[in-house]
């Protein structure tokens, strides 16, 4: 007697998955929010000036994805109107119970505060000259701080750099506690790994400058205007570098594994071979990793034309993000698929119209693209890019 | 007190109608059950399975489920029949978690043994450790239970229990679990498994109680928990368990 999409032995509760496409875009949300961010640090705090005409646009982004990041997480629970309790109530010895802190703090105190900071003359200024409206909102916005003379600007400033200082190693908190989130899960031992947060916090790096870099050649082919070729190879670097240190714990982890061959090994191992072959072997490591590395390897070994390189650079991106949410699904979905008895094999059957369903995926993941443009249109990143043009 | 001989009969009649459908003490004194007079302080559960005495028939499962509304396809206790063949990995099955028993064996040459599962009730539960809000706790008497008015169903401590024993209640759309029949343990019986069980091969145990058979059961037997290396401080223990069951 067999069970449909089953085989070998599961206990009974675990043919069913508990965890679903839902859970899978909560670690890649927020790895696009915490690498947004330290891209755009690179500017602020590293001084990486080339990177400048992103500055703005990373800023954006990591907020709009970061108002989405705790969506997918609500639509999962059984009982969304109970997690506020998280906050009343939060049981301390649970990995999960700081989530709500960790958020509100990235939000508040690092992302607010410094798009504040660095769009505060511009929201001042533009509660001048709009009418209607969004003279109403810019002058909201101003919090009530008008004065934007020299002086003020450089506590601006002063105040911004210190922000985004704290903000790095709270991006680094961010991302390597969604890690920890499922590397402390010592009945798991696909999860249960001291890597999981180190690998989760370089993938996100990974998926957020590749992200930001394909945004931002999107959005100046939409808006006609020329791509500053030393910005976007600049970030193409930065994505080389951050990606060959993420690919390098990756594989430290497999090497690690296949030595140690312990009581899982072999249940692992056949997973990969068959149920998670085209996810794990093609999709993430193969079309997600190796040919987006190799394209952004060949740019440091040799000079291509600017048409070139742009092509190169989009396809590495989008394979990168390809391969990301892979990863994700990978960890997420193939940390369900084997019985923790290493006996048997359950399926995922992605649902489409259900509150967990394909669909709502779909809403999720464009709906920090339609904040994007709101946002955007609101406060302009594009100022920057010009100045920086002229 | 005087008893007349017509209320000796009386009573003794009862008892033995009573007795032969499977009723407790107190039902068939009709006393109280010392519901009032529990004291979760004095009491640390857990249960012993003797590997050996299972016949793999499946009252037990059945008994949960009526007892605790147990929804179609989820389990609060199960039974594995394992068949082991040298050389091989183990044959395991659970048919709907043995709710209707099992088929018949087709090979009579391998060893076979049946499993009972249920939730450890684990002193150190990796289940209370990850719950977001606290809503799955261990009580004083070293129950794991769930309150279902505070679950926010997220399901951290479906993924934390190395042993499988939690779901989602599709309809509360909590998580649920064995609760040691807790509802009758501290009226004073045994929960619906072990009393339902023919053969005695679960017994409900209470570490606290010096008189409790557990005690000379441990001294003098063989036992082993599930999964010992998740340090989990299981309170389930298993007579004659095999090193092949997982």
């Amino acid at each position: 007697m067999s069970i449909p999409g089953v085989d070998g032995f599961m206990y009974p509760n675990e043919v069913e998955l508990q965890w679903s496409v839902l859970i899978v875009l909560y670690p890649y949300i927020t790895g696009l929010v915490a690498g947004a961010f330290i891209l755009a640090s690179l500017e602020r705090v590293f001084k990486v000036e080339a990177v400048r005409p992103t500055y703005r646009l990373a800023l954006l982004t990591a907020l709009a994805f970061l108002l989405v990041a705790p969506l997918p997480l609500q639509l999962h629970l059984g009982h969304p109107e109970r997690s506020f309790e998280m906050y009343l109530t939060p049981h301390r010895s649970s990995a999960m119970a700081m989530f709500g802190f960790v958020y509100l703090w990235y939000l508040t105190v690092v992302l607010l505060v410094e798009i504040w900071l660095e769009y505060r003359a511009e929201i001042v200024q533009l509660a001048q000259s709009t009418t209607g409206p969004k003279r109403w909102i810019y002058r909201a916005l101003t919090l009530g701080s008008h004065n934007i003379s020299p002086e003020a600007r450089r506590v601006d400033d002063k105040v911004g750099y210190a922000v985004t200082v704290i903000g790095i190693p709270s991006a680094f908190l961010l991302h390597g506690y969604v890690g920890f989130i499922f590397g402390s899960v010592k009945a798991n031992p696909w999860w249960s790994t001291p890597l999981m947060p180190v690998v989760f916090l370089f993938s996100a790096m990974v998926s957020g400058i590749a992200l930001v870099m394909v945004l931002y050649v999107v959005l100046m082919k939409m808006r006609k205007t020329a791509i500053d070729m030393r910005c976007l190879d600049t970030i193409a670097r930065y994505l080389f570098y951050t990606f060959v240190i993420d690919f390098s714990l990756e594989m430290l982890d497999l090497v690690h594994r296949t030595y140690e061959s312990d009581e899982s090994f072999r249940s692992l191992d056949f997973m990969v071979h068959t149920r998670l072959w085209a996810s794990h072997v093609i999709l993430q490591i193969c079309l997600g990793t190796l040919v987006p590395l190799a394209l952004l390897a060949a740019n440091q070994f040799w000079k291509f034309s600017e048409a070139k390189r742009k092509v190169m650079y989009m396809t590495a991106g989008g394979l990168t993000l390809v391969g990301i949410f892979a990863m994700r699904w990978n960890v997420v979905i193939g940390g369900q698929l084997f019985s923790k008895s290493f006996l048997g094999y359950t399926s995922y059957k992605v649902q489409i119209a259900t509150r967990e369903g394909l669909l709502s995926a779909i809403v999720l993941m464009l709906l920090p693209f339609a904040i994007f443009l709101v946002l955007a249109k609101l406060l302009p990143p594009w100022q920057e890019a010009k100045a920086h043009e002229a | 007190m005087d008893i007349s001989r017509r209320d000796l009969f009386k009573i003794g009649g009862k008892l033995l109608v009573l007795a032969s459908a499977g009723a407790t003490l107190e039902q068939i004194t009709g006393a109280e059950a010392p519901g009032e007079a529990y004291r979760m302080a004095d009491h640390w559960w857990g249960m012993i399975i003797d590997i050996d005495k299972c016949l793999g028939c499946g009252n037990c499962v059945r008994a949960c489920s009526k007892e605790n509304d147990v929804p179609q396809g989820y389990f609060r206790t199960w039974v594995e029949r394992y068949q082991i063949e040298e050389g091989k990995q183990p044959h395991v099955e659970s048919p709907d978690g043995a709710i209707d028993g099992f088929p018949p064996l087709t090979r009579a040459d391998l060893k076979s043994f049946y499993v009972p599962k249920l939730c450890n009730h684990c002193a150190e539960s990796p289940c209370v450790q990850v719950c977001p809000v606290g809503a799955t706790f261990v009580s004083p008497d070293g129950v794991v239970l769930v309150d279902e008015t505070y679950c926010l169903g997220c399901r951290y401590c479906v993924q934390a229990c190395p042993y499988g024993c939690r779901y989602l209640h599709p309809k509360k759309e909590t998580v649920d679990k064995c609760t040691l029949c807790y509802h009758r343990i501290t009226k004073g019986l045994t929960t619906a498994c072990c009393e339902s069980c023919p053969t005695g091969a679960r017994l409900l145990v209470d570490f606290k109680n010096p008189k409790d058979p557990v005690h000379e059961i441990l001294r003098t037997n063989k036992v082993q928990v599930l999964k010992p290396y998740m340090a989990t401080e299981a309170k389930v223990y298993y007579e004659n368990l095999d090193g092949a069951v997982r």
